[in-house]
């Protein structure tokens, strides 16, 4: 009894020894895992880390931890792909490959939830965290712990999903886990929980994040900067989290309902008891479709901060921007219907939302013109992170396309579910998001570490990813049209084969371009001497992020800016007033700089909600209510604590900033 | 640097107190967009079935009547606890919490009974669809009374130890924004489940 109450379903036999490859993959991350535990002890480095990083509320190392997880969660999704496209290409009529099914199911429902949830979201949240602050003039966030919570709790969710590697199973049922299939009497495994937790936790954090930043965006910008001075990104970036705040919730709902069917037998989704499957789906899809536009809305943000920086000329139309995405952002939400056309809602709901999906193209189409006439006549300097915008543009063009041919309901019930659709989304979401999160990522690097990325191997892996993926894409398209269905383990036509070989080569290019990735970094590393960004302006930039040291110090800003006009920064260099900069920070006077503290409340109540997520997922009670309890007891434990900020004194700010001088000079 | 040099300590904590706030009320608007898809869900499946045990032939409606009192009157004493606060009065803040929370237990305590009588008859969370979403439904709200009931507890101990400093203020107007909300939520549920639900 009592071994149940702790234990519950768990036992030595959740670990997969019947299936080698997951018993490999096990070993291979328990080695990474437990090598690097041993080099932090080994090098004596765990009271760095604690007090430096685990316990930090400083929003630019929150950024780079949620881009650490971003890329070695990429690295996870990515081995998914490897295996399906690899079990593809081979299993073609008597073959049936090297995956069973059960095991092939878990792979697809993983590198989705994995791609959107832990590579995708904490790739964006990183980005924000690092730029947002310092382009609206702010020391840090509106609610510094609350951010740390927020990473904390995204980093649990992505564990808990690794975790399902390791012990029991993950979901077989796809991304987004429609029932009936994922109710218990079909899915009687832990693997639906796992996934059930794993986005509940890591959902819940998104949306704090998205409230902490709306707040931020509101409430934090420096003097002077109006709404319609704000630089593109920092609009991009609020719409996205005024989307979270609106879609996140829903996701929530959405998930404890399915809980309730699993666990306590309730019937909102089962097909008997007045149970309504078709009810799920519309409401994941209401936070669905919003989901993939707070993807794309921060990548059009940093696509026109990287296209006006590389053109060396202010950004076409901002106005129009702006209100082009705030347009987007209101559509997000009267598109849902269009992933399920095939529901049978009757034309005149199909058409509506049909019709709805293709105004959207408007917009966006505006976006891409007005970054087309920035660069007209501009001064273009085609380093990697313009690179990366300039694949955007066909790429995503075509994505747009067979997105609008996907929202006419006749075309879309023939396309429904087929590779055609998986192609498309691929389409949007690499070349949309991804390609605008590595061009940001690379054009603030230098911000987060003080040194640039090397532009060679950052180009020869960029013509991998890109030709990588038309290779690997493309042939998706053809297939979808010629009836290849999505998440197929085996097929029977044969003369499917030689495409999905092709995709499988696509797949081995964008492998490469992912090693040079790596060795990129490794070799910039060696060779931060040479790249060093000694201005904290590298990219010759125009917002206030470049206006101070790379890194900047902890509290960013010295003197709180004051701003009059957009691209204030460039605005301040065409006036020759950098020189004056340097004068006035000789001269001027330092004030002491109120700082949050560090504070491991964020990291000790998201582990108690890892430990409440895996001890349901097992039905492990006891471990289960000390989760909830600890929670519970950590939150109010923080509100007894009254030491939270610190003030950095006078002397210590002017020392840094004449250090940062020096080095200009 | 104006900003720094040109506005005062007391300003500057009155601005993160705004700024705080301001995110609670975010916090309450995605709270909102939950309950909108648990009152969503209700509707949708609140459809009666032939030959099955009905909502409507469960629910006394004097028993929500008298409920809906106690929670309305638990907010009542909540606004008479943030009155106190202006007048600075700590001992009279505290009573009124402690009526709130007293209150607010007896509301919890006809719910609890309420459902214990529904799951006995027969109409348990897994009998149905439509019980399965009144219990989420009028559940969710009960839950996030049972925290406002914790909360309250955790601010009448808070209230002894830091007494009525700028922190506690603050926490208290967090405390009534969250109070009234569920209040509002309430009415719906009230309204839509049980008025609606009876018919």
């Amino acid at each position: 009894m009592l071994k149940n109450l702790l234990l519950g379903n768990l036992s030595v036999e959740a670990i997969p020894f019947d299936a080698p490859i997951i018993l490999g993959a096990d070993l291979f991350m328990g080695m990474i895992f437990f090598g690097v535990l041993f080099s932090i002890t080994f090098y004596k480095k765990w009271s760095y880390i604690w007090h430096e990083w685990v316990t930090s509320v400083d929003h630019k190392k929150i950024g780079i931890m949620y881009l650490i997880l971003s890329f070695v969660m990429l690295l996870r999704g990515f081995s998914d792909a490897i295996l399906m496209r690899s079990q593809q290409a081979v299993a073609a009529g008597h073959s049936a490959g090297f995956l069973p099914p059960e095991h092939y199911d878990q792979i697809f429902s993983a590198h989705g939830v994995i791609m959107i949830f832990f590579v995708a979201m904490p790739f964006m949240f990183g980005l924000i965290n690092i730029a947002l602050p310092l382009q609206i003039g702010a020391r840090d966030v509106a609610y510094p712990y609350l951010n740390s919570l927020s990473f904390w709790l995204t980093f649990v969710g992505a564990m808990l999903c690794n975790a399902s590697l390791v012990l029991g199973r993950f979901a077989e049922t796809g991304w987004l886990a429609y029932p009936t299939l994922s109710e218990l009497y079909y899915s009687p495994g832990v693997g639906v929980d796992y996934y059930i937790w794993s986005l509940q936790i890591a959902g819940v954090g998104t949306t704090l994040g998205g409230i902490n930043f709306i707040a931020t965006i509101f409430r934090m910008r420096c003097p002077g900067m109006t709404f319609f001075k704000m630089p593109i990104f920092t609009w991009s970036v609020l719409c996205a989290m005024i989307l979270v705040a609106l879609a996140f919730p829903v996701l929530t709902a959405t998930l404890a309902l399915l809980t309730l069917d699993r666990v306590f037998g309730m019937h909102f989704f089962t097909d008997f008891a007045g149970g309504n499957n078709m009810m799920y789906i519309n409401l994941i899809w209401a936070w669905g479709h919003p989901e993939v536009y707070i993807l794309i809305l921060p990548a059009f943000g940093i696509f026109s901060e990287v296209v006006a920086t590389f053109s060396q000329k202010r950004l076409f139309g901002y106005t129009t921007m702006v209100w082009a995405m705030a347009i987007i952002t209101f559509l997000s939400f009267v598109v849902w219907v269009h992933h399920f056309f095939t529901m049978g809602a009757g034309a005149d709901v199909n058409a509506f939302f049909g019709i709805a999906t293709m105004v959207i193209a408007v917009p966006t189409g505006v976006k891409v013109f007005n970054w087309l006439f920035t660069m007209y006549k501009g001064r273009i300097i085609l380093d990697t992170p313009m690179l990366w915008v300039s694949a955007f543009f066909t790429t995503f063009a075509i994505g747009g396309m067979t997105g609008v041919m996907l929202a006419i309901p006749p075309v879309d019930f023939q396309l429904h579910n087929s590779l055609f659709l998986v192609a498309h989304f691929h389409n949007v979401i690499i070349g949309g998001v991804l390609f605008g999160y590595f061009a940001g990522a690379i054009y603030w690097f230098p911000k987060m570490f003080g040194f640039k990325l090397d532009e060679k191997w950052g180009k020869w892996s960029f013509y991998f990813w890109v030709i990588g993926f038309y290779v690997a894409f493309m042939p998706l398209y053809v297939l979808g049209l010629n009836g290849g269905m999505r998440r197929l383990n085996h097929y029977e036509n044969t003369l499917y084969q030689p495409y999905f070989i092709i995709a499988a080569i696509g797949m081995v290019l964008i492998f490469i371009g992912i090693i040079m990735q790596i060795i990129q970094l490794f070799v910039s590393i060696k060779n931060r001497a040479a790249l060093r960004d000694k201005t904290g302006d590298p990219w010759n930039g125009r917002t206030l992020e470049w206006s101070v040291s790379s890194p900047p110090p902890i509290y960013n800003f010295a003197t709180v800016p004051t701003v009059s006009v957009i691209d204030q920064l460039w605005e301040n260099k065409e006036q020759h007033q950098q020189e004056s900069k340097v004068k006035l920070n000789l001269h001027s006077e330092y004030t002491p700089i109120h700082m949050p503290k560090n504070t491991a409340m964020g990291f000790i109540i998201a582990m108690f909600a890892g430990l409440t997520g895996f001890a349901i997922i097992w039905h492990m009670w006891i471990p289960g209510i000390v989760g909830f309890v600890g929670v519970l007891v950590s939150v109010i434990a923080r509100t007894f604590e009254t030491k939270i900020d610190y003030y950095i004194d006078a002397e210590t700010v002017k020392k840094t900033e004449l250090n940062y001088i020096k080095g200009i000079i | 640097m104006q900003r720094e040099t040109h506005v005062g300590v007391h300003d500057h904590h009155a601005e993160a107190d705004r700024t705080d706030v301001f995110g609670f009320w975010l916090y309450i608007m995605t709270d909102c967009i939950l309950f909108g898809c648990l009152f969503t869900t209700f509707l949708v499946l609140n459809q009666p079935m032939e030959h099955t045990l009905q909502l409507k032939n469960y629910i006394h409606l004097p028993d929500v009547l008298v409920e809906t009192f106690f929670l309305l009157a638990s907010n009542f004493t909540f606004c008479l606890a943030s009155l106190s606060i202006y007048k600075e009065k700590l001992g009279s803040v505290v009573w009124w919490l402690f009526l709130s929370f007293l209150l607010g237990a007896g509301f919890l305590y006809i719910e609890v009974n309420e459902f214990i009588h529904f799951a006995k008859e027969g109409f348990r969370w897994d009998y149905s669809a439509q019980a399965s979403s009144f219990f989420t439904l009028v559940g969710t709200h009960g839950l996030h009374v049972t925290f406002g009931l914790l909360w309250i507890l955790t601010m009448i101990v808070q209230l002894s130890f830091f007494k009525l400093n700028q922190t506690m203020k603050r926490r208290m107007t967090y405390l009534g924004l969250f109070w009234n909300f569920l209040d509002i939520v309430w009415i719906f549920v009230f309204t839509i489940v049980y008025l609606m639900g009876a018919m």
